[in-house]
């Protein structure tokens, strides 16, 4: 046990282990918050330290009970890895909290223990096992551990809606499953391994016409989970419906492991000198299908949730450019757009607690009673949308010089069409803005039927909530604040990524060690 | 790379049609045994991916050449557990469903039915 083991081991086993110790502590559920809140901050750390350690003394690799590649199950964490394992438990960490002030895991249904905590551990250790895995397999089985425990927390307080939202997303979810691991026995049955760095060797060998059917397969099964046109239809329908820490924590996280799985697979199994002309048109329709489905919307969760679609494009779009700067702009957006949004959707729940509803018809002159609310949703709002000094500008301007240095036509045109896409970003933001924010404050008028987990029109101020929703906001702030080191940091991540024998040495060399 | 079994490659082509075809109904219980079918059919394609049939892979017991594939049968164990607690799942919330509604079926998609609302709403107005 070194502390390299117990570090890149913690983030999956630690938050499974207390999942399970929260579920017998749900009688008392205050201690079951001490304990996830002990555990999120513990794995901060954890992936802080573990972050600064793989930028200094690089990859770093456990073979779980000491079986190498093909036989066991292979935990790696490089620079990308790392680097969205902080976001995310970061992240974790705020709607955590909000969830806490919300109050939502205290609700008892029909005297079912409380799930909420217990649930959402699961759910991290999904997530964290996704970033931290070396073969195939175990990323299956991740994005199984991560979805089983998002399909319990979409219909957490089954209402009729629920359910109904809940049919269409785990049964999308479940064919992207089924596809995944059929492509898997495919990679299985031509290569005979399933470890990731062992294919990276292997899958070069293959003829061609094979090479491109596994690696198309892999993009169609990862690409419905990322939420990629013409692939995104369940994402809009299922995410709005569930509660607002929730949604948050699924808009921010779970479309982000489906664009990481499909960054990791496709740089290290099928790596490309060339752009990839099918992914440029997928992200270029991607931008612009979202955004134009978040202009046309009413309910503030729905225009959030096509916009977090539209932004699905841009990270494929720096994938798809296929250099080393398109990478970095891709990694950089990932962290970008798993802070921003996650804000974006805290304040939408606090929209719907204080006011009753998210609908931007019945939705008005909300700026004039919560000027803090107002101040929290602008600043995300403005870094989605691109506009310097916000991170979201940084993200986009080394995306938009990565195509630069491209500068073929397609490359280009898809550029003006990112660019198309973050000014109809700020238009579809600015008229949020307009509708619910701006005008006569007496024009508010609740839904006749409010979620029954809001508590209309209290005006009750949960701290906790609101502490959370500024420390998502200003963790998006302190993303732009560090944008120097960050693109520094995500250079070096995308050459790690480019570099694929760097990768496959640190992996499979260890075999001698022992 | 091994010579295909040609009965299971048609028995997984047979799964993967029938699956599909019971995915693209209307009730979410037909959906269900769609995707137990699917699943079966995905299971069955990491089973051929470990080759010949052969001996149980026991360690000291059984020689290496003998032996089946075990890293292909420990796959398709983990997947099986998984689809079964999938299924569970997908059961209790067609059951909530019918308990909810009286009907497991999957609604129409949101933007059709607002849009159809507003068609009706123009041809009941003046």
């Amino acid at each position: 046990m070194t502390a390299q083991t117990v570090l890149i081991a913690a983030p999956v086993v630690v938050p499974l282990l207390s999942a399970g110790i929260a579920l017998l502590l749900s009688p008392t559920p205050s201690a079951q918050r001490a304990l996830g809140f002990g555990v999120l901050v513990a794995l901060v750390a954890d992936a802080g330290w573990l972050i600064q350690r793989v930028d200094t003394m690089g990859t770093q690799v456990v073979h779980a009970g000491g079986y190498h590649p093909p036989l066991g199950i292979t935990l790696v964490a490089d620079r990308l890895s790392a680097l969205a394992l902080l976001t995310a438990v970061i992240v974790c960490l705020t709607v955590f909290t909000y969830a806490t002030g919300q109050g939502i895991a205290d609700r008892r249904i029909e005297n079912v223990p409380s799930v909420f905590y217990p649930t959402y551990l699961v759910l991290l250790a999904g997530i964290a096992l996704v970033f931290l895995t070396g073969d195939l397999f175990t990323m299956y089985v991740g994005f199984e551990v991560m979805l089983m425990s998002s399909y319990v927390l979409i219909t957490l307080g089954p209402t009729a809606e629920r359910v109904r939202a809940a049919m269409t997303y785990m049964v999308t979810s479940l064919t992207a499953s089924i596809l995944l691991l059929t492509t898997i026995g495919l990679v299985y049955a031509v290569t005979g391994t399933v470890n990731l760095a062992q294919l990276a060797g292997a899958i070069p060998d293959l003829d061609s016409g094979m090479r491109q059917l596994l690696g198309l397969l892999l993009l169609l099964a990862l690409g419905i989970k990322a939420g990629m046109v013409p692939l995104h239809w369940w994402l809009p329908d299922s995410y709005p419906t569930a509660p607002a820490p929730v949604t948050a924590v699924f808009a921010a996280l779970l479309t982000k492991v489906g664009v990481y799985a499909i960054i990791r697979t496709q740089s290290l199994l099928f790596p490309r000198d060339e752009p990839w002309t099918l992914l440029l048109v997928l992200a270029g329709l991607t931008m612009i299908v979202g955004v134009l489905g978040a202009l046309t919307q009413d309910n503030l969760n729905r225009v959030l949730s096509f916009a977090l679609v539209s932004h699905i494009g841009f990270m494929l779009f720096g994938l798809a450019i296929s250099s080393v700067a398109g990478l970095a702009g891709a990694t950089i957006y990932l962290v970008h757009h798993i802070t921003v949004q996650a804000s974006l959707f805290l304040v939408a729940g606090l929209l719907e607690r204080h006011h009753g509803t998210v609908s931007l018809a019945r939705l008005g002159g909300v700026a004039a009673g919560a000027p803090v609310l107002t101040i929290l949703f602008l600043l995300p709002a403005l870094s989605l949308g691109g506009i310097p000094p916000f991170a979201g500008f940084v993200a986009k301007l080394s995306l938009l010089q990565a195509a630069a240095a491209r500068a073929t036509p397609l490359v280009l045109a898809v550029a003006g069409v990112a660019l198309l896409v973050s000014l109809l970003t700020l238009a579809a933001l600015t008229r949020v803005y307009l509708k619910a924010f701006w005008g006569e404050p007496e024009h508010v008028v609740p839904d006749l039927e409010p979620d029954d987990l809001v508590e209309v029109g209290t005006g009750r101020r949960a701290r906790p909530m609101h502490v959370a929703a500024g420390t998502a906001v200003c963790v998006g702030l302190a993303v732009a604040a560090a944008a120097g080191p960050l693109s520094a940091f995500a250079q070096r991540a995308a050459e790690d990524l480019s570099d694929r024998t760097a990768y496959r040495t640190a992996v499979l060399d260890l075999r001698g060690d022992r | 790379m091994n010579a295909t079994n040609l009965a299971l490659s048609l028995v997984v082509g047979v799964l993967f049609a029938g699956g599909t075809y019971l995915l693209l109904q209307r009730s979410l219980l037909r959906v269900v045994l769609g995707f137990v079918l699917l699943g079966h059919g995905a299971n069955l394609v990491l089973l051929i991916a470990g080759g010949r049939a052969g001996d149980p892979p026991i360690a000291d017991e059984t020689s290496a050449q003998a032996a089946a594939d075990p890293l292909a049968q420990a796959m398709v164990l983990t997947a099986i557990v998984i689809t079964f607690a999938v299924t569970a799942l997908l059961l209790a919330l067609a059951h909530r469903s019918v308990a909810l509604h009286g009907d497991d079926e999957v609604q129409d998609d949101v933007e059709d039915r607002l849009i159809r609302r507003r068609e009706e709403q123009l041809e009941d107005g003046p």
